[in-house]
């Protein structure tokens, strides 16, 4: 399956700048579907960017942050070429993670 | 990892066990088990997912169960917000700072059901500045929060919301 996760890292050899578009429903758990149903809550809780070896950002979401949630971050260093690993797991326990090199 | 995750884990069980799926929960369990340990990179005192915070109503309490501390005001957090949110379920907001020793950053909606949006950690070389997008219910305050230097400074906006986020 394809990655939920889509990265884009780009170094300006001072900083990294980071963003990355994730797939996931995050439903809240306060929206009810067509039926009047309750649609249960399924958000992700942890999403974690590395770089060499260190987390350099650190997301802990609750179910308010917009569906297929989209964050921009930028951290000193990096250099192009290098990986740069972002993962996450959500309140379910489901997790994915992706490996992006910077440009 | 397993530690923190299996905490975790037991309390998902509580918080689900009404949806009745408590079997998926278990299978996934077993898979987040794979995932990264963000302790052994990152070791702040508060490094781990802050359950409590997000199921605070209010953003006085949320910031409370978050840093145990209240914030002050300060022109020196910037917060960009649209005055008018068309879309409540889709509100981009960034925040950045001057401050200086940022540790984290946090976004709270005063009229959400949970107040707590996300709180983002910021360790040393990370620049102290987010963009993300948020979920409102109504029209609100939407509340900055930005730890620097083991304090607490915050910057307030109103967002006006034409369609809300949480009504489906």
């Amino acid at each position: 399956m394809a990655s939920t996760i889509r990265v884009r890292a780009t170094s300006n050899g001072d900083t990294t700048e980071v963003q990355a578009l994730i797939q996931h429903p995050m439903d809240s758990g306060f929206v009810k579907d067509a039926k009047g149903d309750i649609i249960p809550a399924h958000f992700i809780q942890e999403l974690t960017f590395e770089y060499d070896g260190k987390a350099v950002f650190v997301a802990d979401w609750g179910g308010g942050v917009s569906k297929d949630p989209y964050v921009k971050f930028a951290f000193k260093g990096g250099k192009k070429g290098d990986d740069l690993k972002v993962s996450w797991v959500d309140n379910k326990g489901a997790t994915d993670t992706t490996t992006a090199k910077i440009q | 990892m397993s530690i923190t995750h299996n905490g975790f884990s037991a309390q998902r069980r509580l918080v689900l066990k009404g949806a009745g799926t408590v079997a998926l929960i278990g299978l996934g369990a077993g898979l987040g088990v794979i995932a990264f340990d963000p302790r052994q990179a990152f070791a702040a005192a508060n490094d781990k997912y802050p359950e409590e915070a997000f199921k605070q109503k209010n953003e006085a309490d949320a910031i409370k169960a978050l840093y145990g501390k209240t914030a002050e005001p300060s022109d020196k957090v910037k917060m960009d917000a649209p005055e008018i949110a068309e879309n409540g379920a889709v509100v981009p907001i960034s925040v950045t700072t001057t401050l200086e020793d940022v540790t984290s950053i946090s976004f709270l909606v005063s009229e959400n059901p949970n107040a707590l949006v996300a709180s983002y950690k910021i360790p040393a070389g990370t620049v102290p500045s987010v963009a993300n997008r948020i979920k409102m219910a109504k029209t609100s305050n939407v509340i900055v929060v930005v730890e620097a230097g083991g304090k607490l400074y915050s910057a307030t906006k109103e967002v006006k919301v034409t369609v809300g986020g949480c009504g489906g």
